[in-house]
This record gives C-alpha cells, structure tokens and sequence, in this order.
C-alpha cells in the first residue's frame, strides 16, 4: 500500500479512538445528549398534538431531535477541537507528526460520528417509544442523503475547527450566540419552508437544513408538499456542500498552519 | 559527513504587542516589539551523537528544537535535519523525528496511559502490534509498568512525564528532541531517564540525541558534545572535557558571605577572569563563584569583603566544572 495512504488511515483510526472510547467510557453524555433531545421532542410534539396536526409532524420532531446530536457535535466538539488540543498541549505534537493535517480533522469526524450516532439512535428509540411515529417507509435514497448531508456537515465543522483556532475566545462566543438561531432556521423542530422561501434558502448553506428536508420528505411522503426543492435537487447541492466544505477546510487549516510557523503563536503552548 | 542536524545563520525573531508601560517609557508608532530568540547560530551535529545544547532561561533552546521539529519557521538563515530542509521538506523531517519536553502532560486523561502512547504512534504509521510492544518495553524501562492501563488523569505530574518519554521513543526516531527531559523529576526518575538516553544513543550507531537542558551535570555527564547558549547565541561548542580545558589553568574560587552592598569592586581585581553572584534565600547569603587565573587575586577579593565588614561563611578552592566555563563566558551562573 502507498505510504501515503497507510500512513494516513492509520492516523484518522488513531485519532478516531480516543472519541468512540470517550462515548463509550463516559456515561454522563446520556443526560445532555439523549435526554435533552427527548425533552425538546416532547415539547413540540405536544405543540402539534394540540394543533392537530398530521402524525407525520411528530416523525418531522423525532427525526429533528436525533440529528441534532449530529449539530450539536460538530458546532461544539468539532468546532472547537483544535483550539482545546492547543490547551491541553497535543497540538503541537499533532502538527510535529508527518500525518496530513487533514487526518486530524478527519480522525475526529469519523469518532464524533461514531458517537453521535449511538445519541442519535437513542433518541430515535425513545421517541418512537414514546410518541408513536406514523408508519414508515424507508427508500434507499435516504442512505446517501444522511452519508451526503454527514460529510458536508462534519466538513463544516473542520473548516471552523482552523478558523476557532485564528479566532479563538470570540469564535467561541460566537458559536454560543448562534446556537439558537440556527436551531430554529434549520427547521430541526418543523419543516424549514414554513419560514418562507429565502430564509430557507439562506439557512440550506448550513448541511443539516436541506438534509432534514430531504429525510422528512422521503421518510413521510404524504407531507412530501412541505418539502423545500425536490429531493434530487436537495441531494445535489448537498453534495456540492460536501465539496466545498472539506476543500475550504483544507485551506483553512494549512493558512492556519503556516501562519502559527511563521508568528510562532497558534499552534505552540507557550513554555 | 552526514550532519543529522546542521544550522547555517538561522535567526529566529518572535513579534510581540508591547505592552502599556514599555510605550508609556519609549513612545514611538510601533505597537510591536522584537525578541531576537536565535541569533546566527551555527551548529552541526553528527549522525550518532548525544549533543547538548546548555543554557539559562530565554537563551533560544527551546526555539531551536521547535524549528528543528518544524513547527516553527527561521526568520532567516537555514537548517536541515536528516539532510532536509526545515522549511521545504516536513514530510521527510516528520517521519524520522520526534521531540519530548519535560513540561509536558499530553494526551487524553480519559484515555489509559498504554492507549495514549499508542495513539501517537499511529500518526507516524507504525503498526498496531509493534507499537503496542514497543510501548510495553519502554513503559518496563520507565518503570511504569503496573500503571501503564491506568487512564492518565489518575497518574502523577512525574508519571505522565515518563509517559512522555514512552510516546517520543515509541516512534523509534532516528533523531530525537529532548527539551529538558529530567525537568522537574525526582533524582532517580532523572536517573533512569539519563541512563535510558545515554545506552539508547550508545546502542545504535546511527541514532542522534539533541538535548537541552540547564542542569550541568547532565550536560557533563551525558553529552558528546556541548554547545552554550546565551541570548540566542552560540558561544561555544565542544567536548565537555575540552570545554574544561579552557579554564583548567585557571581554578575556581567559591565564597559565601553576608551580602555586600557593591559587586562592582571585584570587576577592578586583576586576575580575576570572570564572576557570578546569587542570593541563597534560605541563608540570606551570597554565594560567589569566581574563575580566577592569578592566585594573587585571592587575598584582594577577601580585603574587598572584609573591607566592607562582612563575614566569610565558607571559602572554598575548586577544579573547574563546566559550571565553570559558563560563569567565565557568561558571567553568570546557570542554575
Ligand atoms: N512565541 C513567542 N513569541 C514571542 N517571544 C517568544 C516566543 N517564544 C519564545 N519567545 C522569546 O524568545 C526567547 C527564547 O525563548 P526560548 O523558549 O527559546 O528559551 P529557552 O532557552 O527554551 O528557555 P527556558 O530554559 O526557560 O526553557 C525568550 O526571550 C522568549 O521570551
Ligand atoms: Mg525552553
């Protein structure tokens, strides 16, 4: 095998490691992660209930409550991972390893992934346990909109991880800040076109928003109406997003890189 | 000659914000202040060798071992490792590199200490099964063994250090940085660690040391060749022996007194090459250590602190150290 390649799926398995055992290992992301979403679901499901709405609505909440753990993952672990590993000391040893710096990124995408999808399962689980879904179908497209709207998403997250870095305390704030209004204008709780066309469309930069729109309309095609394009369109630009991403975050993270090399800050812990 | 590390006027100046008071006493439009961390240092080591680079606080140490590890660029000047370039040819540097600093406690608490060491190794394509050997071998050497699958948030301060150790040689670099590996250890930590690097480098022919470190003895113990540092410069760079040499003729005088209040007179004394003074604060005494190359200066430095009405604690002749040379080219002791 090229050196290249061995060397490099070796580190994105080795960095993938700390994260799937940190989910494994750490009991106390059931409350945050599990029963938080649960929370939120109960909330809008009984919203709709009361509005008589369709039963596909609470399938729109349940799923909207398991892809947040994928949201919430990348906003606040991705994000911000290289900056914490700048704290603690193992960016350096990270940027002193022949790897691709891309590895890194990906190492932690593919452990974040593996995690969030035990949240995000669980969720699911509970909330069709709980609120009864409606009867589902389960057409194959959906398995490359998630993988599609995954990588665009987890692409995201690796392009603001060097940005967090460059930016440090304020990109935190601002992630905090714009927490809840992406909640919202992602339509993780309700179909994004009820906030009309050109917000909708504004919020499709961020993955998550027309992969949820293209879940629901495949999952639930009796509401299909409330889709925002047709689910071929949706797909390709998710696709798009999910070259874009990981290009930009390529780009971001070598500036990144040569900027700490050649100012001496950044990357180095002060000794 | 293959150098395994060869550096060619290589400075190396850091940009920083001045801060309030610097432009409150010098005002003038720049917002940013020069730190000149390496100054048209000149080094080559050998393939094989144990160098030391021995200096005080802020002389350039650990600036240099970050260039050589490619984390840090040369503002001007070049350096090679291995035979390529630190600026162009990372890859090739990366993969026959590693570097541990004695500060450090890397990785992950939640992770056991054996996971952790791992974890690197993979980034630096070893396999899985060599790399779980390897670490079981060194972390017996480091006698860290019985704690090896404990996670590393429950090992001490000294344990994750050794565990450093373990991630650094775990690689099997043929170049290893070591930034003051005995900081901070107890002395037989420091023990294991010295006698570890010393038989590692004795051991295969090829492999090259670079190690920093303020502690003399360590230097003068462990090191083929050492080179002082001050200020970002190189002073000098040779064996510790022949480094001896050039104050053997000369011999060295150390004194304990009650503080004086001038130093200055010693400076007028013939004979005396050069001098250091600190503050023991347990004893509120000064310690002097003098290089003096006439016997003769001996009586005019005691009249100095008898002059001034002061006691002489201890007096002591003796062979010059490497501490030595460093106090007659620096004018300063070290530690
Ligand atoms: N990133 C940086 N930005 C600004 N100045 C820096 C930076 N890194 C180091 N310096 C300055 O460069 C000089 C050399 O620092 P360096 O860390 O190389 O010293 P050292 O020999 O390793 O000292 P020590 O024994 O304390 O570890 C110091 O004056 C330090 O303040
Ligand atoms: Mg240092």
């Amino acid at each position: 095998m090229n050196i290249h390649l061995r060397l490099n799926l070796r580190a994105i398995l080795g960095r993938a490691y700390p994260r799937v055992i940190g989910s494994l290992r750490e009991p106390s992301w059931i409350f945050f992660e599990i029963l938080l979403p649960v929370l939120a679901i109960a909330a809008y499901v009984f919203i709709y209930q009361a509005l008589e709405a369709p039963p596909e609505f609470v399938g729109f909440v349940i799923l909207g409550g398991a892809m947040t753990a994928f949201w919430l993952n990348v906003l606040w672990s991705m994000a911000a991972q290289l900056y914490w590993e700048k704290e603690i000391g193992n960016l350096q040893l990270y940027m002193m390893a022949p790897m691709s710096r891309m590895s890194l990124l990906g190492g932690m995408a593919v452990g974040g992934i593996f995690g969030s999808s035990i949240h995000a399962s669980a969720t699911v689980l509970i909330g069709v346990l709980l609120f009864k879904g409606p009867a589902l179908v389960f057409p194959l497209m959906l398995i490359p909109i998630f993988l599609v709207t995954l990588i665009a998403l987890y692409g995201m997250g690796m392009m603001f991880a060097s940005l967090y870095l460059m930016w440090g305390r304020e990109a935190w704030h601002m992630a905090s800040l714009m927490e809840e209004p992406i909640y919202f204008v992602s339509g993780f709780y309700f179909p994004v076109k009820a906030l009309g066309f050109w917000v909708a469309l504004s919020a499709s930069v961020i993955p998550i928003t027309l992969g949820l729109d293209s879940m629901r309309q495949l999952l639930f095609p009796s509401v299909a109406a409330w889709g925002l394009f047709p689910v071929e369109i949706e797909l390709g630009i998710l696709v798009v997003l999910a070259i874009i991403f990981p290009i930009m975050a390529r780009i971001a993270l070598a500036r990144m890189e040569n900027l700490a090399r050649r100012r001496g800050g950044l990357t180095l812990r002060w000794q | 000659m293959n150098y395994a590390v060869e550096t060619k006027n290589l400075c190396r100046v850091f940009k920083r914000k001045r801060s309030r008071k610097e432009r409150k006493q010098e005002p003038t439009k720049e917002n940013q202040k020069e730190v000149v961390a390496l100054d048209d240092v000149n080094i080559q080591v050998k393939e094989g060798e144990l160098f030391g680079l021995l200096g005080p606080n802020g002389a350039g140490k650990t600036t240099l071992i970050k260039i050589l590890s490619t984390l840090l660029l040369p503002t001007k000047g070049e350096a090679w490792v291995a035979g390529h370039n630190v600026a162009e040819d990372t890859f090739n540097i990366r993969m026959k590199i590693n570097s541990v600093s004695g500060g450090e406690s890397s990785g992950y608490g939640l992770l056991t200490a054996r996971e952790n060491v791992w974890m690197f190794s993979q980034f630096y394509d070893v396999p899985s099964k060599v790399a779980k050997q390897r670490a079981d071998d060194l972390f017996k050497t480091f006698g860290l063994y019985e704690k090896r699958n404990q996670k590393m948030r429950t090992l001490s301060t000294g344990e994750r250090q050794k565990m450093g150790m373990v991630r650094g040689f775990i690689t099997d670099p043929d170049i290893i940085f070591l930034d003051e590996p005995t900081l901070g250890l107890d002395v037989n930590a420091s023990r294991v660690i010295r006698r570890f690097v010393a038989d590692w480098v004795r051991e295969h022919e090829k492999k090259t040391v670079l190690l920093t470190t303020h502690y003399m003895m360590e230097a003068e113990e462990l090191c083929d060749r050492v080179a002082i540092i001050d200020k970002g410069k190189v002073l000098v760079c040779d064996t510790p022996e022949n480094l001896k040499k050039t104050v053997r003729r000369s011999s060295t005088l150390r004194l304990e007194i009650d503080p004086l209040k001038d130093y200055s007179k010693f400076r007028d004394i013939p004979g005396i090459r050069n001098f250091s003074k600190k503050v023991n604060p347990e004893t509120n005494r000064s310690e002097l250590v003098f290089v003096i190359d006439d016997e003769a200066a001996v009586s005019d430095i005691l009249s100095v602190v008898t002059g001034e009405g002061k006691r002489i604690h201890e007096l002591r002749k003796t062979e010059p150290t490497l501490e030595d040379v460093f106090v007659s080219l620096v004018g300063r002791a070290l530690e």
